[in-house]
């Protein structure tokens, strides 16, 4: 029987996770790496098991990038697709591959083994291109490396036994301060200081969130352990998305039990006994570090019972999987119990109304770090580090045209020349500061500080030389949005695919100035009707580059008047590709169209 | 003593706990909306409620009321903005009036005549997703949901079945009925559902009953959307 072989490799997963439906997202996802995809069967059997409807369980399976209803191949290889995997030449290297694979983007191959397609972003722009097969990450991908892949994927050689070299991550720490600098921590004497002296230096170092909004981190504590509620949560933010970052990455290689400290520090502060780190399914290679880490904390008793007096204290790994949205806090909460990762509405806020509706502080990997220090060296000490409104040290993500891209620690207030100095940029006409949804920085305001009163960042610093075309960049942004939006408003789920449209009409040839002001007028609907952050930030980049970069455009303003989109010889694409001709006669002579 | 908000200059009073939509249909100031029904839990994802509270966007329909706030709604600049925000549901969907079985009773149709739209606007997307015709007594039209997730809340929350889900992510989102086929008639949906009589737009219709109220005697032909929702409020629907 069908169902009994599912039954088989489902029954331990869900007595792993007691059978608890707000678990789901972990049971999909183990579910998945034993069987290759969610087959129907196995929905049924989860749907008797869970106690929920199907309609459920599908709708959380199809929101996420990283589960599959369908057959996708023993082998599901998925690009990165941003823009600094592009300018490595990611798209030739996909070419390549579907050409030797004998198959078309997007679709498994025909005898079932294989399927190759492009995921946002995987948080390797340092060491790009780079792709995920079956969400193991792989980088510096060249023509020689495609070509070995594809060789062990037609081999069916299972994948524990791909060579290690192709599965190594490089670190590239180029800078370090106090943060990345080793030290010793005792978490203990920490402690003993109590939760109140804990909080109070936390004030005085004016430490704020990591994550790129910078809330002051102490407010947030202060407002969890004040909220009403027995039970709190603390949740470490490691849904790393934005293009461009990766800097959690490397503080979670090499830092982890730091990360973990500074979630134990806010759990004893807010009077809390669970943390949750939520990890992007893209670093799905991290889960057994961090896993032994955890383990390795239990056994020093760091975790677990009674870590100091009556302080009890124990932290979990949830695994996302490929949605961007989902390090917004509010869909992050509810990805984590399980559901769709849709953006609540707020207010109420996760301090109060988090996860499972309790009092619940939510920060990034970075945040948490930070306060170890803060606890270790007083806040005074730390807030005499940066300038006067961003105190401490930020990480930044460096990739695109420099010869040293990687992970630099600066004290707050650097310069964005600074940065392009240290990593030794290649002719920088501009920075995209903060990934899609920051600032596009040209090369005018490159004495501009990296700091909350001037250029807030989560991380990201990509770097684009002057052969770059700032539209491009733009237009891979954008698709960016379109792709991971949730689709739960109206205004960024149509309006991220009308942009989307629009600026693949200008690269196809047909702008105008007309499409210039349609661009303008849905900035101001997402601006104004969004629900959340992502479309609120989706226009970011093509309101910058139309303002700093506007030859991009010009160049593509061919029409002075409006143009449709359609193109009539476009429209036979299709009728080509199926019938296989690419012939002068199979196409429109210019003035036929 | 009632606490009251301002709503475009003049007062309006609510109660602990309603939002500012629920308030100002109370008082019978209209606020156009589409994913927001008086009998279930606020949702706020058509946006379409959008008012400016203290100068703020928000939706209108999740928003608490709280004493003193100064909420504008019915100004040139959201009205334009609802209007493009009807206009984007108009061309994500297969929206064709004429032919459609729910012209005249459609919500949807009704607030673009509210709004003044006259046209589409952006380039439709012309999406194509099978018809489901399986059930005995209903139709279901996927091409023309605009995700409000009514049927799901009509049906998970008051019929206790979850017969209607909302899957996949972005444009890609779409409804889904809760059978393995993924056919109606594999749910155990009926006729006395809640949930199959709250779409406000034309996918799911009851089968047999097309055009049997012509065109010119419907609900929106005999008042507005306004004026519908006036008198919902005190009826069973």
């Amino acid at each position: 029987m069908r169902t009994d072989h599912h039954s088989a490799y489902l029954s331990p997963i869900l007595e792993k996770y007691g059978e608890n439906a707000s678990n789901l997202m972990q049971i999909l996802r183990e579910a998945q790496e034993c069987h290759g995809y969610l087959h129907p069967d196995a929905i049924d059997f989860l749907c008797e098991k869970l106690g929920l409807p199907r309609t459920k369980i599908v709708g959380v399976a199809s929101f996420y990038s990283f589960f599959y209803l369908e057959p996708r191949g023993q082998y599901r290889i998925l690009f990165s697709d941003n823009i600094t995997d592009r300018m490595m030449g990611s798209e030739l290297l996909l070419a390549r591959m579907c050409k030797t694979l004998w198959l078309e983007k997007g679709k498994l191959s025909e005898d079932a083994l294989v399927s190759v397609d492009t995921t946002s972003c995987t948080g390797m722009c340092d060491q790009g291109p780079a792709l995920l097969v079956n969400n193991f990450a792989i980088t510096h991908l060249t023509e020689a490396r495609v070509d070995s892949i594809c060789a062990l994927v037609r081999e069916q050689v299972p994948l524990e036994e791909w060579p290690s070299e192709l599965f190594e991550v490089k670190d590239n720490i180029r800078r370090s301060d106090i943060l990345l600098l080793e030290e010793d921590f005792s978490l203990r004497a920490a402690l003993r200081q109590g939760p109140e002296a804990i909080l109070s230096e936390l004030k005085l170092s004016n430490l704020r969130g990591r994550g790129g909004a910078g809330f002051a981190t102490a407010l947030k504590w202060e407002a969890c352990r004040n909220a009403a509620g027995s039970e709190r949560y603390v949740i470490c933010n490691a849904d790393e998305g934005e293009p461009g970052t990766f800097k959690d990455r490397v503080l979670l290689t090499l830092h982890a039990k730091k990360v973990f400290e500074g979630m134990i520090l806010c759990g004893f502060v807010i009077g809390s006994k669970k943390g949750m780190l939520y990890l992007r399914g893209e670093y799905r290679y991290l889960l057994g570090h961090l896993e032994k880490t955890l383990q390795d904390m239990r056994q020093a008793h760091l975790l677990g019972n009674a870590i100091l007096g009556d302080f009890d204290f124990d932290i979990e790994i949830h695994m996302g999987a490929g949605a961007y949205i989902c390090g917004e806090e509010s869909a992050l909460i509810e990805s984590l119990e399980g559901k769709r990762g849709t953006p609540r509405n707020r207010p109420p806020f996760p301090v109060t109304n988090g996860y499972l509706d309790r009092p619940t502080v939510v920060n990034n990997v970075e945040t948490f770090c930070a306060a170890t220090l803060v606890a270790a060296h007083g806040g005074k000490w730390y807030s005499e580090i940066g300038t006067q409104k961003s105190s401490g040290t930020k990480i930044l993500s460096v990739s695109g045209d420099c010869e040293r891209p990687g992970i630099y620690e600066y004290p707050f207030g650097v310069t964005v020349r600074e940065v392009l100095q240290d990593c030794r940029a290649i002719s920088p006409q501009a920075v995209q500061v903060s990934g899609p949804s920051g600032v596009m920085v040209a090369q005018a305001e490159f004495d501009r500080k990296i700091a909350f009163e001037d250029i807030p960042t989560a991380g990201a610093f990509m770097v684009f030389g002057k052969e770059r075309d700032m539209f491009e960049v733009a237009r891979n942004f954008v698709h960016f949005f379109a792709h991971e939006s949730c689709g739960f408003c109206t205004p960024c789920r149509v309006g991220t695919a009308l942009l989307r449209n629009l600026m693949d009409k200008l690269h196809n040839g047909h702008g105008s100035a007309y499409d210039f002001e349609e661009i303008r007028k849905l900035n101001g609907i997402l601006q104004s009707m969004s629900h959340c952050g992502l479309g609120h930030s989706a226009c970011n980049p093509v309101l910058d580059s139309i303002a700093k970069f506007r030859p991009a455009y010009e160049k593509r303003m061919l029409h002075h008047e409006f143009t449709p989109a359609f193109d009539l010889d476009q429209a036979l694409q299709a009728a080509r590709q199926m019938t296989g001709r690419d012939d002068r006669a199979a196409h429109l002579a210019k003035g036929e169209q | 003593m009632t606490e009251t908000f301002r709503l475009d200059g003049t007062d309006v009073p609510f109660e602990a706990g309603e939002t500012i939509l629920q308030a100002a249909l109370k008082a019978g100031r209209f606020i156009p909306h589409l994913c927001h029904h008086p009998e279930f839990r606020p949702h706020g994802s058509c946006k379409l409620c959008t008012v400016k509270v203290d100068g703020r966007q928000a939706a209108s329909c999740t928003r608490l009321a709280t004493s003193g706030m100064k909420v504008e709604s019915e100004t040139e600049e959201l009205n334009a903005e609802r209007l493009a925000l009807t206009q984007m549901l108009f061309v994500e969907g297969n929206h064709f009036c004429p032919s459609c079985e729910k012209s005249g009773d459609c919500q949807l149709q009704a607030t673009a005549y509210h709004l003044g739209m006259t046209n589409a606007h952006y380039d439709h997307f012309f999406p194509n997703r099978p018809l489901d015709a399986s059930h005995p007594d209903f139709l279901l039209d996927f091409n023309r949901c605009i995700l409000c997730s009514l049927c799901v809340r009509a049906s998970r929350d008051i019929d206790n079945k979850n017969v209607f889900g909302l899957a996949g992510r972005g444009m890609a989102s779409h409804l889904i009925v809760n059978s393995k086929s993924g056919k109606l008639v594999d749910t155990d949906f009926s006729v006395s559902d809640k949930a199959a009589h709250v779409c406000p737009v034309g996918v799911i219709l009851r089968k047999r009953q097309g055009f049997f109220i012509p065109i010119g005697s419907r609900t929106f032909d005999k008042k507005t959307i306004k004026e519908y929702v006036d008198t919902r409020l005190g009826e069973e629907d």
